[in-house]
């Protein structure tokens, strides 16, 4: 069993007990406990479930590449699956449940597929679930989405308790991984001068080094590193964050850093994660390396242990895992962990080493009464959810003449492999290592800059340098290169001295034994989590998944959320074999971020609920709301589709704002408006290439409606442009266009004309606009006026339809447009911004007797349409063309240039059978549906129905009693008085009767008084 | 070939699955074939599927110079739908979904189409317009689709915030008939029945030069050597490009990074696949468990296949406004892959100016689902010179300002 060892622990406090729970069960811990050593020290062996098979898993290593350890966490709305028990931090009240099991963790349904594993090989599911084919739906899926997934999922209707931030950091020298070899590169970068940010993902400081012993400059590893610490604590140009990983490496320099805050203490107040943008001129990976389990029957039962996690649950956490304990290698540096355990007072009953030969902690080994039997393997690991019984044979054959031996661990160890992720993550290069049997970073090839010069350099064991004295002189070297490389002058300071232990080569031995027979190889896991075993991908490379990427699909090796962290190399391994090829050949999948995944919540940040975008308001926005608005979202604004009176609906309300407009006064909160000043000398010219129209000749004073087109010719903006002075124009467009114009405009002043003396501001925010319309529009005005004893003549003659002026009205600043978008006596009047609501309510005050009232989107909608104005958006869609809406008049002829004039001279743009603006009237006086379309004879060669136009927008309109729509037509302008059919979504078929798209005022008298 | 049934599997297992034959043959290239296919992705392999299905061209290879099925048809999201407004993608991705409803036992290889449903969700009046429209299309395109209100949304999709403060959800529409299946295997099962046909699969095979005569393709030069033939498909997404330059023509292609992620696998919690584009994201749940979410193109063109973060952030921060509950899931893994964008971000199918040489390419964000009725429709046209299938998507169309554009649905509003 495994149990708390007597002494020991350096990172916990044995006088401050923890309690929590697992499954229910309340157990106790110590502070500085991760989840993961305190159920261990409850010998709580197993801790959940495997993806595939259901079989037993317990703890096989003690950080980030943990693919067995995960639970559920926590509770409510604070509940999150698939925590890595290895490196959750232990806390008073812990709740921790186990995953993919039903009913309970000891007693599974799902395992009923270990015992068909055989019929369960790698991608069996691509063989069966084939007939019948509605069984795949019904049947087949639904069975294995329920026994797939891992943790259970949040509630429906949860939402996260916690709060999320983004943090930015700029800095010279970012140092990824706060082991020995971060240190002191941040420590040697540093001197320089050069600013240095060092991210740490654990809670400490020093890495393994502690655990793995030795001395730096003839002192112990922790006294060293704690030194090191504090001198750069006090260093002014040293950041350094614990608890926050690097999590991805993308181009320019640009890293995620993931910080946990509040993980371990959560109800604490403050965000739980922060995750950090930092751009850095050089990036410093000093990540570490990984252990590699070996491949052995039963490698994967609940007691079978990473041998550099077995020490570091002894050394950090004084765990014990278990009380009769076999180690097997290919190297010395599990020796360490076998020294360790025995030291620490553990029954160490043999090393298994599949080499011939050890270095000399063997003999120190020996010299403490451990057994070493080199050559040797372990044939099979017995027991179901702990460890039994192992079975030891030699490493040569097939895993016959085995020698059992009762024992309740094991400690496996294949060798290391650098933490290679962040060099690759933007295109690093791998190197193979053939002495040390893994991949390790090609300096020659590493993620290049904009400059063409590599910004990312790997340090220590990252780098491929494993023992303590290399790792320092390696980090020492890596922290000045990187000062140098980001601008700085590195100091010439000493380099520590690492301790060198003499060890003997290792061997890379990817199975064992070395030809285990079939019944074995089916029983050795590469991928703990997913279940693939070495027989999977042995299987995989025979069907002809040869590529590492089909293998890793078809088997699934390496896509748990380890990520293939402990399977990637053993597979490769097993793979380049079946293949009877070479590893760095067969070559690595890709290495993506992030490290280890990261919450969907830090991600999204600060920006949630109310302000996940912004809501843009106008100056009267609290107005409306207070007046029954009902809202709509344009774009990131919210305007007033209609104002609601108690006891009205929607419909009603929007009925009765056409008619007061038509009849008395309406007001329209304009403001959204897009206004955008361009100006400068080559301001017309430039116009006239945006506007289809001459914009050049417009007279200072003067309106004139205008349209744009993209370069393909087709519509893609609207509105009225004002030419304000010599140099200035004022271009109003669309509510949702105005970003996108103002960039439509920049980019072609940027690429195209950039030697052009022009500039484009969007001033939108910077006016409010209110639309005073209606038979007594002038009238409200006149009487602002009057009441203010002056202002600007607005009568007929003293301003114009489509002309503007700037003045005084009433007691406001304002500039006057005459300008009508509903066929009615209209002026556009701005205001600045500040005095928008005090404009707003003097012309509610002063139009009561005029009978005011305010008037939302869908009336203005509908004003527009009973006048036949078209509407971007509506009766455009981006495959539309000022010429199938009788826009003609509007493409300037005279112009040698605009966009989309070359555009409209295609083929397709003048055929004849384009579909073309009508008015529609159903025959019954019902409003027609909305994207309705018309349906001629037949069927295409395709079967579809043969169309013939659509309805691109439709209402009913209060003033003439009955539903209005425009639409486009095949031929529809010569149509006119013809029935067409529109067949509705609800089965009914609408007749209407093309017609003039103008329905009111034919002859525009209204406006023109 | 040897069929795939679940008695085989228990067959093989009783000799521990050593019996179990190459999914697709590894030979070298022979001299000559009838047709040559370069690119042995989904839509490569489908067009060569169906010259020997469809037309008895069984004489064919199928060049790619890295592994089949290793670029888009692996990166993708998954999605199948077809509830498309124009007439000629509705036709294409309609003949593509009704093809992939059978895929599995026409190929003998589980592709795991799950037609579980999709919804685009409206979250604005102007989508529900749209989507309006689209419906009213649908139904005389021969399309399956209907609008659906709030409340149906719910029952479909229980983890779905329908009152997000900041964009309700307004309805949808709803393709009860779209869904997901399994992208790899719809490669490696076209692969394995061409294999079967007899057609030649030739992996880490670069093509590196067409050769013609009196404007007519003759061959292709590979660093396998020169390999002749009589008719030449172009498949090749992301490098059309380059091939095409080889051909001697151009093309209006842009090529852009598009972004996907993945969650940690949890227990099934979301059965359809949903659609926001207001908020610019989507979501299915794959049958691993993992939440599968994509996002945006980058705005700048590139061949990376790394995409950059902050379209990551955008649309996860959508996803979280949208399904509150993945807040505390974790991101897995994100990717990118190269998407080859046309001017009106419909796909090219067409002959080229050489003769017998054809392309298919363009296909933008939305290959994936197209697969089946693209290749059905490119062997028709490689095969017959002709097809109504991808008639509408020549080349000839950016001549003449035919356009089929689908991006409709990003109007504006007054």
């Amino acid at each position: 069993m495994s149990t708390r060892l007597a002494k020991q622990g350096r990172l916990i406090d044995r006088s401050k007990k923890v309690t929590f729970t697992f499954n229910g069960t309340s157990m106790q811990g110590y502070e500085g406990d991760t989840l993961a050593s305190a159920l261990l020290a409850n010998d709580q062996m197993m801790v959940g479930r495997s993806f595939k098979y259901h079989r037993p898993r317990g703890v096989v290593a003690s950080g980030a590449e943990e693919p067995n350890a995960l639970v559920g966490l926590g509770q409510g709305n604070r509940f999150e699956p698939n925590q890595r028990a290895t490196t959750t931090e232990l806390f008073n009240g812990l709740t921790a449940i186990s995953q993919n099991h039903w009913p309970s963790l000891e007693h599974d349904i799902g395992a009923v597929n270990t015992a068909f594993a055989r019929f369960l090989p790698a991608g069996f599911y691509y063989k069966t679930f084939i007939h019948p084919k509605p069984f795949w739906k019904h049947v087949y899926e639904p069975f294995i989405r329920q026994s797939a997934g891992l943790g259970k999922a949040p509630d429906k209707d949860s939402r996260d308790a916690d709060t999320y931030e983004h943090f930015y950091a700029f800095t010279d020298v970012l140092v990824i991984g706060g082991g020995v070899a971060g240190l002191q590169a941040a420590k040697a970068a540093a001197a320089s001068g050069a600013k240095v940010l060092l991210i740490e993902q654990s809670a400490y400081w020093g890495g393994r080094a502690p655990v793995d012993g030795g001395t730096v400059n003839d002192e112990p590893v922790d006294k060293f590193v704690e030194q090191l610490v504090s001198e750069l604590e006090t260093m002014d140009n040293v950041s350094m964050r614990s608890r926050c990983m690097g999590a991805g490496v993308y181009d320019h320099g640009y890293v995620l850093g993931y910080e946990r805050l509040t993980d371990h203490t959560p109800g604490v107040q403050g965000p739980r994660h922060r995750l950090w943008r930092i751009r850095a001129k050089q990036i410093v990976t000093a990540t570490g390396a990984i252990e590699r389990p070996l491949s052995f029957a039963g490698n994967d039962v609940p007691g079978v242990m990473l041998a550099s996690a077995m020490r570091d649950y002894a050394v950090n956490w004084g765990v014990n895992p278990g009380e009769r304990v076999i180690v097997a290698t290919n190297n010395d540096d599990a020796y360490r962990t076998a020294i360790t355990l025995k030291q620490a007072g553990v029954d160490v009953l043999r090393i298994v080493d599949a080499r011939a030969t050890a270095g000399p902690l063997a003999e120190e080994a020996r010299q403490l009464g451990i057994r070493v039997d080199p050559g040797k393997a372990i044939a099979k690991v017995k027991g179901g959810k702990r460890v039994k019984k192992v079975a030891i044979c030699n490493q040569e054959g097939v895993g016959g003449a085995r020698e059992e031996v009762e024992a309740d661990a094991v400690a496996m160890s294949g060798g290391w492999s650098p933490v290679v992720h962040m060099w690759s993550h933007c295109g690093g290069k791998l190197t193979w290592d053939d002495a040390n049997a893994f991949f390790r970073p090609d300096p020659s090839r590493p993620p290049l800059g904009a400059n063409g010069e590599g910004f990312v350099l790997a340090a220590g064991a990252s780098n491929g340098a494993l023992v303590l004295g290399d790792v320092l002189t390696d980090a020492h070297a890596v922290g000045k290169a990187a000062a140098k490389a980001a601008g700085f002058k590195p100091k010439n300071i000493k380099a520590p001295v690492g301790e060198t232990t003499a060890e003997a080569p290792m061997e890379a031995v990817w199975l064992m034994p070395a030809n285990a027979e079939i019944q074995l190889r089916m029983k050795s896991w590469l991928d703990f989590q997913n279940d693939v075993k070495v027989s999977d991908v042995q299987l995989a490379a025979r069907e002809g998944y040869e590529s590492v990427e089909h293998t890793k699909r078809y088997t699934t090796l390496g896509m748990a959320t380890d990520q293939g962290k402990l399977s990637n190399i053993n597979g490769l391994a097993i793979l380049a074999d079946a293949l009877e090829s070479e590893i760095p050949k067969v070559g690595t999948t890709t290495f993506r971020p992030p490290y280890t995944p990261i919450s969907m919540g830090a991600i999204g940040g600060e920006a949630r609920g109310e302000v996940f975008q912004p809501i843009r308001q106008t100056p009267m926005h609290n107005w409306h709301d207070r007046n029954g608005a009902d809202w709509e979202p344009v774009g990131h604004w919210r305007r007033t589709y209609a104002y609601v009176r108690p006891g009205e609906s929607v419909h009603d309300a929007v009925n009765r704002e056409v008619k007061n407009t038509r009849d008395n006064l309406g007001l329209l909160d304009a403001s959204t408006l897009g206004k955008l000043i361009v100006k400068g000398p080559d301001a017309g010219k430039f116009l006239d290439i945006m506007y289809t129209n001459m914009m050049s000749t417009l007279i200072v004073g003067k309106c004139r409606y205008g349209l744009m087109c993209s370069e393909n010719g087709f519509l893609i903006d609207d509105g009225v442009v004002a030419r304000i002075d010599k140099d200035t124009w004022l271009c109003h467009t669309t509510t949702g266009g105005a970003e996108r114009i103002h960039g439509h405009m920049e980019e072609w002043l940027q690429t195209e004309w950039w030697d052009w003396k022009v500039y484009v501001a969007n001033v939108t925010e910077q006016y409010a606009q209110v639309a005073v319309v209606g038979p007594n529009a002038r009238k409200v005005l006149e009487k602002l006026n009057a009441q203010a004893g002056g202002g600007m003549d607005l009568s007929k003659e003293a301003l114009p339809f489509m002309e503007w002026r700037d003045g005084k009205i009433g007691e406001f600043d304002a500039r006057a447009y005459r300008i009508s978008f509903s066929g009615e006596l209209s002026y556009e009047i701005a205001v600045p911004a500040s005095q928008g609501q005090a404009f707003w309510d003097a012309l509610f005050e002063a139009g009561q007797e005029f009978g005011v009232m305010p008037y939302g989107t869908e009336c203005l909608h509908i004003l527009r349409a009973e006048k036949g104005f078209i509407m971007i958006g509506d009766e455009t869609d981006g495959t539309v063309i000022p010429q199938d809406l009788g826009l003609h008049w509007a493409l300037s002829k005279k112009k040698e240039d605009y966009l989309g004039k070359r555009a409209h001279s295609r083929s397709h743009m003048a055929d004849p059978e384009r579909w073309k603006l009508v008015g529609l009237e159903t025959v019954d006086g019902s409003v027609l549906p909305d994207g309705a379309y018309a349906v001629g004879e037949g069927v295409n060669a395709n079967g579809q129905r043969n169309m013939i136009g659509r309805v691109t927008s439709t209402y009913f309109s209060a003033n003439l009693g009955k539903g209005i729509a425009m639409g486009l037509i095949k031929h529809g302008p010569d149509r006119m008085g013809e029935i067409v059919e529109f067949p509705g979504t609800d089965g009914k078929t609408y007749k209407a009767k093309i017609v003039d798209p103008i329905f009111f005022d034919k002859d525009g008298e209204k406006q023109n008084v | 070939m040897k069929h795939y049934s679940a008695f085989a599997v228990a067959r093989e297992a009783l000799r521990y699955h050593t019996g179990w034959e190459r999914a697709w043959r590894s030979p070298e290239p022979k001299k000559r074939y009838d047709v040559i296919i370069i690119g042995a992705g989904g839509h490569g392999l489908a067009t060569a599927y169906y010259l020997g299905k469809n037309y008895g061209i069984q004489n064919v290879a199928v060049i790619e110079k890295g592994w089949l099925g290793g670029g888009n048809t692996g990166r993708n999201t998954t999605i199948i739908r077809s509830n498309y407004l124009q007439d000629p993608s509705a036709a294409i991705y309609e003949k593509a979904r009704g093809l992939y409803e059978d895929l599995s036992q026409d190929l003998n290889y589980n592709i795991m189409f799950s037609p579980r449903g999709v919804i685009m969700l409206a979250q604005t009046q102007h989508e529900i317009r749209g989507y309006q429209r689209t419906a009213h299309a649908n139904a005389l395109q021969g399309v399956k689709t209907e609008w659906i209100g709030p409340e149906r949304v719910k029952e479909l999709v229980p983890i779905i915030n329908l009152d997000g403060p900041r964009y309700p959800v307004l309805g949808g529409l709803w393709q009860e008939r779209g869904g997901t299946a399994r992208h790899d295997a719809v490669a490696w099962g076209y692969a394995r029945a061409c294999s079967a046909m007899g057609m030649d699969i030739i992996q880490q095979c670069e093509v590196t030069g067409v050769r013609s005569q009196d404007g007519r393709v003759v061959g292709v030069d590979t660093t396998k050597g020169a390999i002749d033939c009589d008719k030449l498909g172009i498949v090749v997404a992301g490098h059309s490009g380059q091939l095409a330059e080889m051909a001697g023509f151009r093309l209006p292609l842009e090529a852009v990074a598009l972004q996907a992620l993945v969650s940690e696998p949890i227990k099934p919690c979301m059965d359809v696949v949903v659609m926001a584009n207001t908020v610019h994201g989507y979501m299915s749940q794959s049958d691993k468990g993992e939440m599968v979410i994509g996002g945006g193109t980058d705005g700048f063109n590139n061949f990376t296949q790394r995409g950059s973060f902050h379209h990551i952030e955008e649309t996860v921060r959508a996803l979280v406004e949208t399904f509150p509950m993945i807040s505390r899931l974790k991101m897995l893994r994100q990717w990118g892959g190269i998407v080859d964008m046309t001017g009106d971000r419909s796909p090219i199918l067409s002959k080229t100016p050489l003769g017998g040489c054809f392309i298919n390419c363009g296909w933008g964000t939305g290959g994936f689902k197209a697969i089946p009725g693209s290749g059905w429709g490119m062997a028709q046209l490689m095969a017959t010179g002709h097809s109504p299938l991808t008639e509408a998507f020549s080349l000839d169309r950016f001549k003449e300002g035919r356009f089929i554009d689908e991006s409709v649905a990003a109007g504006v509003a007054h």
